[in-house]
């Protein structure tokens, strides 16, 4: 009688913990080489054949087709530079500069990676698209209204993440600092809506 | 009470192991991965254009809509695969993925050079099957060795601004994908 307690204890304790640390590492973005430069993660190894258990399983899980190595390195953001969740109803400034690249592309989804409709069907810019600084920097208004300049609307949906792609690049998996990959700020700019 | 605490020890050691088998086994039970959304839309060794997301409608979650891209499914279970697409203007890659979804080879117009980019596809055993001759003819021929006998080709052509994408699309509708008779 002890025994079948026993072992039936064990068993829940052994589902629980194991089928909670699984869907906490899926959902939390667990996977090893991944590289953070302020709010920005990429894993550059998930785009070769070297891929870690974990980024296989997430990305079976969503269906994505992760960005190869020899083609170019997505970053992505979900929170602010101060660790805040991004708001579609505030209005938040990507700006500075990017790591050497032939080409990138800024595009904002919704957290499941569809497209957020707005008024302007605009859902991202490429690097040749931006209005930029005579040095170079530019500046993204990423706002629900309409804003000056390079404005990308967030559609007023309450959660976005926004993907920078850089293709042709030397960012990779050798990539450790924020020296080598100079990403663009992600602050928060006036009120929310 | 060291009964209690020598099974709570088990359990958690059991629910490692759990752990470790549901990541390891997840990617070969997923039902909806690229591969498996492609399927329906995409004929065997044949290049698809596939279209552009959306927000109402997107194939795969997180594609760069800046992209036209299509798909090559393929099977090489009747030979080797021949692929050439054409360098679209602005910048053009190709991605080689296993039926799971690995991106196991990757390479842009610039490492592939010229204005057409030409690589042949092949399991292992046809590439040591290749006669001798034929290799050294093909030195400069980019082979790529697939893991498995299927998977998917994925070409896709950049459109740095929106009024320049029927130019990418008509660059990624004219590649194929063949398979050549061994």
């Amino acid at each position: 009688m002890r025994l079948l307690l026993g072992s039936l204890y064990t068993f829940i304790i052994a589902a629980g913990v194991g089928l909670g640390s699984t869907w906490f590492a899926l959902t939390h973005g667990a996977g090893f080489g991944t590289l953070r430069v302020g709010p920005w993660i990429a894993q550059p190894k998930a785009g070769t054949a070297d891929i870690d258990p974990y980024s296989r399983a997430v990305i079976a899980r969503s269906g994505a087709l992760p960005v190869s190595l020899g083609d170019g390195v997505a970053f992505r953001a979900r929170v602010d530079d101060q660790g805040q969740l991004l708001d579609g109803r505030c209005e938040v400034t990507v700006s500075g500069t990017t790591p050497p690249a032939r080409y990138f592309t800024l595009t904002l989804y919704d957290p499941d990676g569809r497209l957020v409709a707005n008024s302007l069907n605009r859902h991202g810019f490429t690097s040749e698209e931006l209005y930029r600084n005579q040095d170079g920097s530019f500046a993204i208004a990423i706002a629900p209204r309409v804003r000056a300049g390079n404005w990308l609307p967030t559609g007023g949906v309450d959660r976005y993440v926004l993907v920078l792609r850089f293709y042709d690049t030397s960012v990779g998996a050798a990539t450790r600092a924020e020296r080598e990959a100079p990403m663009p700020s992600v602050k928060r700019a006036g009120g929310c809506r | 009470m060291t009964r209690w605490l020598l099974w709570t020890l088990a359990g958690v050691i059991l629910g490692g192991i759990v752990h470790l088998a549901t990541i390891l086994m997840l990617p070969r039970t997923a039902s909806q991965d690229a591969y498996e959304r492609l399927t329906p839309i995409t004929p065997v060794n044949a290049m698809t254009p596939i279209p552009g997301p959306t927000p109402a409608k997107a194939l795969l979650p997180f594609m760069d809509p800046a992209f036209a891209m299509a798909v090559c499914r393929y099977d090489l279970g009747h030979g080797p695969m021949k692929l050439t697409a054409p360098v679209s203007q602005a910048y053009t890659s190709v991605t080689f993925y296993t039926k799971l979804g690995v991106a196991y080879y990757g390479i842009n117009d610039r490492a592939a050079g010229r204005r057409t980019i030409e690589l042949y596809l092949m399991t292992t055993a046809q590439h040591d099957r290749m006669p001798e001759d034929e290799d050294v003819t093909a030195a400069d021929r980019l082979i790529i060795e697939s893991p498995g006998a299927t998977g998917l080709i994925v070409l896709r052509a950049l459109s740095t601004e929106p009024g320049l994408m029927p130019m990418a699309q008509a660059a990624v509708a004219d590649a194929r994908c063949l398979t050549q008779s061994q």
